[in-house]
């Protein structure tokens, strides 16, 4: 391996895979966890301290729904203890009062909430939760109250695109610092549900010039990040900020992982922590240095002075489309698959597939 | 429940710039440099940013911090003030600094 191997800086947590939502764009895989395999406490605790040891700064508590564990506060206050950063990440229902204040407590620093629509009706369609949007307003408020900074995080498809200036209205409302417009990626629930969840071209179009004269008019009082739609791209996203170079992933039994999505990848083994501890599956890891760096890449990857830009792209999406993991991501203009990329969307909008396969355990 | 902000805030003068809550300096020993840890970003300012930052305590206005680093780098205020401004009120818009 010739690549020099950095600490990492991110870590997402992936406490549990339960959630009181159902949303079809789920980027869990579609084959989740049952409690009973998540870690315990414990196993969070020497984790957390291995990836502080490490170099890791910052942790993203996610799920499913990390408010569902019990634990949460006490694993904040070893992150806390140990300096990281933390960042909830929550659906922002069913948090029962007084706990946002808990953590609060012991040690978070910032939180971020999903929101599936920016109105009522959306929101409760598309997390197949009732009332979600009302409960997730409330936890928003509790934030703010607390004194914590707050995003809002709007994952994009066709049943909510043209709810943007709505969106936008909605983080001003709740003094947010930052909006995350994140056009879905299609991988996991999203990737089974892609015929029901793909927007058309024109709403895409109208999306990035409401998102751009937004960004300029906010532009010291809002900060809203765009993730844009891959499909309609013409240049990949650094997913992940390059495979395996400063962030990973930890699903709820453990197991260590370079993305969301990298169990799709056939042949791929994964490490689990506590059967090695975290600073070997960093270094070590086959599945890890699998794409690491640019020594695997082929062309137009090679050759490509974007190389160090976009790392090749998103290794799942080139699994999922090209059917290579290796492969240029066909995000990308210069991948002979590119095309693929718009008869999917052809295939999405012609077709009839409206209903949704709700994320279930 | 604070009031949501409607305005882009301007560096002035007279403002006390201090760094905004839940925006952390702390030093790395893993990577022995400096980081600022943020909601969900961390940055590595450079030495000249650091010394500007470290002054952001809300003690201080910005006359003073622009005395406070002319004497520093021993650099007439005039030379100085273009860029401290700017860097503040970059700062600023990026809700890293509160004015």
């Amino acid at each position: 391996m010739s690549e020099t191997i950095l600490p990492p800086i991110g870590m997402l947590a992936e406490l549990t895979h339960r959630c009181p939502l159902q949303c079809a764009y789920c980027s869990n895989p579609v084959e989740l966890l049952k409690a009973n395999r998540e870690m315990a406490t414990e196993d969070w605790l020497s984790l957390f301290d291995q990836a502080a040891d490490l170099g890791v700064l910052q942790i993203h508590l996610s799920g499913g729904e990390p408010t569902l564990r019990p634990d949460l506060a006490i694993l904040i206050r070893r992150l806390r203890d140990r300096g990281i950063y933390t960042n909830l990440i929550t659906a922002g229902v069913g948090i029962r009062e007084g706990r946002m204040e808990d953590l609060v407590e012991a040690g978070l620093d910032h939180v971020q909430i999903s929101f599936q629509g920016a109105v009522a009706a959306t929101t409760q369609k598309i997390g197949n939760y009732r009332d979600a949007h009302v409960k997730k307003i409330e936890t928003a408020k509790k934030v703010r109250a607390a004194g914590l900074p707050l995003t809002i995080n709007a994952p994009i498809h066709r049943h909510n695109i043209d709810e943007i200036p709505a969106f936008i209205e909605l983080a001003l409302e709740l003094d947010a610092e930052r909006l995350e417009i994140a056009n879905v990626q299609y991988a996991g629930w999203a990737l089974l549900n892609r015929n029901a969840l793909m927007p058309d071209r024109a709403a895409v179009e109208r999306q990035v010039h409401v998102v751009r004269e937004a960004q300029e008019r906010l532009h010291g009082i809002l900060a809203i990040d765009f993730v844009t739609p891959d499909y309609f791209a013409i240049y990949p996203k650094p997913c992940m900020g390059g495979w395996a170079r400063d962030a990973f992933m930890v699903a709820p039994d453990g197991t260590v992982l370079p993305c969301h999505a990298a169990g799709t990848i056939p042949g791929l083994v994964f490490d689990r922590f506590g059967e090695k501890s975290l600073a070997e599956i960093w270094r070590d890891s086959p599945a890890f240095n699998a794409f690491r760096g640019t020594d695997w890449m082929a062309d137009p990857c090679r050759t490509c002075d974007r190389k160090e830009m976009d790392w090749g792209g998103c290794r799942c999406q080139a699994m999922a489309i090209a059917g290579n993991a290796a492969a240029t991501d066909p995000a990308c203009i210069k991948s002979p698959l590119h095309a693929r990329m718009a008869a999917l969307i052809e295939d999405a909008t012609r077709s009839s597939q409206d209903g949704f396969h709700y994320r279930r355990i | 429940m604070m009031t949501p902000q409607r305005q882009r805030i301007l560096v002035s003068p007279g403002a006390m710039p201090r760094l905004k809550p839940h925006v952390r300096l702390q030093y790395d020993k893993v990577r022995q440099a400096w980081a600022l840890l943020s909601p969900e970003k961390v940055f590595w300012p450079d030495e000249v940013s650091l010394d500007i930052l470290r002054l952001c305590d809300g003690t201080q206005s910005v006359n003073q911090i622009l005395k406070e680093l002319s004497m520093q780098y021993d650099a007439p205020i005039e030379e100085i003030i273009a860029d401290v401004e700017t860097f503040l009120q970059d700062w600023s818009d990026r809700s890293l600094v509160a004015l």
